[in-house]
């Protein structure tokens, strides 16, 4: 496993759209070292012909010692009603005229 | 003893006898928390007319006779990442700081089918993320045993209020312990269900295949009316899983003859405060006295439960993390210079520092060239964890182990080091990756006066096994009716 540097700590924040100044960039970098550095530690497991767990329950569950069986997920498509526009609305920092506001992202030159 | 300090069980059959009143248990709640919430500090927001106002509601329904539902007109506190229509839900995060959601989790849906009263909502870590309840954007919960201790976390406020009396009971979240291990800390009984048996909806997502809701109560009994009142598939919730939601007081059974417990070696380590094997070994030496199998098993792969959880975990919160973006809710900076610096301006001035340390652990060990070495690892581990939980299982009903490495340590001591604070989950994590559900029950305490908290875990689903044991030991002990100082003393001199 690799350590992390300052520059892949830039590349990482911008990713996650976080941004740090050098003093944090520093400290995180410095404490993700040691993190990943304990993380390591699970290169002590042989997991070459081990399948990897992403759920516990995927799709249908048996339970042990036990018949019962868990149904599957889907449903059926169903078009129901969804929240009213207002309520959606309601908590957004900039909403105009039924929609979300975000600063400009299109040029009106063009 | 006033009304607050009792359980919800005998609280429903006085309130069914007509020998109170909800309005009255409710005011001496909320007597209870002018009293001692000013050192404790569990609550975020408390929301008392609305509370009275419910209560009135289930009084009408018992004056009428009406059969109430167990849960009626109990006081009960809601972790604040849950979501309580009309009732602001911050995840003790500044960038949800004016969060009002439109709608009610499931969870809360079905309580209220109950008719309980909420008092309010209860401090945490940011999003979830801590082991104790020091990572919250707005203030430090303080251990009702020891108020210059932490109480744990990240449902450090929900298990603080229920040990101080100022709730009946609460509603957490645990995700890789933040349910069990303030429960131990505080002296509380804690429950993670199985992963799947309660819905996630309205649960605000720190690591989506870890987190399931749970109960925090005075005692087992309790534990089991809440469950039955919040488990069960949701069609709102696919990772709900569809099976039978038993009676679980049909649980609350005074006998463990024929059950096998399993002891398992690898929580027994040098790591273990001393105090804490101690009253651990005590405990199972009671369930052994009163007719209890006890067994000592191996799940050899306890090792690597941190390192499995703290890449799985954030690697999950960084995607989940990714909706605050100060554009549909919450906090957003007022002079960015265009759409992507509107991003990181408000998320870098929102987000706690360990918040922002997860999400870039999870960024990095999803980025490209380091998902298999990190990601795709962790994942395997989590396979060899679950594996030795289902061979243990072919062998015993149940494993008791303890929940909490140490007591509950002192506000600040672990705050430089994340990593030594991340250690603090070492003996819940494991039963996460497998799903398990697990209660914590009070088993003593250390010298220093503080609680320690006995782990039973049980296979998926058998939710029944694990709260029979509780029970058993409940009924055999007497710990669990120990109060606080700030309780006996009548608040802090």
């Amino acid at each position: 496993m690799a350590t992390i540097t300052v520059e892949g700590i830039r590349h990482v924040a911008n990713l996650a759209r976080l941004e740090f100044n050098e003093e944090e960039t520093e400290h995180f970098t410095e404490q993700l070292a040691r993190i990943l550095d304990y993380i390591g530690k699970l290169n002590e497991l042989e997991t070459d012909d081990v399948p990897p767990t992403s759920h516990i329950h995927p799709h249908q569950v048996f339970i042990m010692g036990s018949e019962a069986e868990a149904s599957h997920v889907a449903k059926p498509d169903v078009v129901k009603p969804s929240y009213p526009r207002e309520k959606v609305l309601a908590n957004a920092p900039e909403a105009e005229e039924g929609y979300f506001g975000v600063p400009r992202v299109v040029d009106r030159s063009h | 003893m006033s009304l607050c300090e009792l359980t919800a069980h005998v609280l429903h059959e006085k309130l069914k006898a007509r020998e109170i009143t909800a309005v009255e248990l409710t005011e001496s709640v909320y007597a209870r928390i002018v009293e001692v919430e000013p050192h404790v500090k569990g609550y975020l927001t408390l929301t008392k007319e609305l509370a009275l106002e419910q209560a009135n509601r289930a009084d009408t329904g018992f004056q009428n006779g009406d059969d109430m539902p167990a849960l009626a007109g109990i006081p009960i506190a809601i972790k604040d990442v849950i979501c309580t229509q009309g009732v602001r839900t911050t995840c003790a995060s500044k960038i949800l700081e004016t969060f009002v959601p439109p709608y009610d989790a499931t969870v809360m849906t079905k309580l209220h089918e109950q008719g309980i009263v909420m008092l309010g909502k209860t401090n945490m870590d940011e999003f979830a993320m801590g082991s104790s309840t020091e990572n919250s954007a707005y203030q430090i919960t303080h251990n009702p045993w020891d108020l210059d201790a932490i109480p744990g976390g990240s449902s450090g406020g929900s298990a603080a209020v229920v040990s101080a009396d100022t709730a009946i009971c609460s509603l957490g979240s645990d995700t890789g312990g933040s349910i069990r291990q303030p429960a131990a800390l505080c002296g509380v009984v804690g429950m993670k269900p199985t992963y799947g048996r309660v819905s996630r909806y309205g649960l605000v997502a720190f690591a989506s295949s870890l987190d399931q809701i749970g109960p925090f109560t005075k005692d087992v009994t309790d534990c089991a009316l809440i469950l039955n009142a919040i488990c069960g598939s949701d069609a709102m919730d696919a990772t709900s899983v569809d099976v039978h939601v038993p009676d679980f007081t049909q649980s609350l059974i005074n006998d463990v003859k024929g059950l096998k417990i399993g002891i398992p070696k690898e929580y027994f380590t040098e790591a273990l405060d001393a105090e804490i094997a101690d009253r651990v070994h005590t405990a199972i030496a009671v369930l052994e006295s009163v007719g209890a199998t006890v067994e000592e098993i191996s799940l050899p792969h306890t090792e690597y439960a941190i390192a499995t959880y703290y890449i799985i975990a954030p690697a999950e919160a960084s995607a989940n993390l990714a909706r605050y973006d100060g554009v549909r809710y919450g906090y957003r900076n007022e002079s960015p210079e265009d759409l992507i610096d509107m991003y990181k301006r408000t998320r870098s001035e929102a987000f706690g520092e360990e918040v922002k340390r997860r999400i870039m652990i999870g960024t990095f060990a999803l980025s490209a060239g380091y998902q298999d070495a990190y990601y795709r690892k962790a994942q395997k581990a989590r396979t060899l964890i679950k594996s030795d939980f289902d061979a243990a299982f072919e062998k015993v009903d149940v494993i008791a182990t303890p929940t909490s490495p140490t007591p509950a340590f002192k506000i600040g001591e672990r705050t430089a080091d994340p990593l030594q604070m991340y250690l603090s989950d070492v003996m819940t994590t494991p039963a996460s990756h497998a799903g398990l559900p697990g209660i914590s029950v009070p088993c003593g305490f250390v010298e220093s006066g503080l609680p320690v908290g006995l782990q039973l875990l049980g296979a998926p689903f058998a939710e029944e096994k694990v709260l029979r044991v509780a029970y058993t030991f409940e009924q055999n002990t007497d710990h669990h009716r120990q109060k606080p100082p700030i309780v006996t003393d009548g608040g802090v001199s």
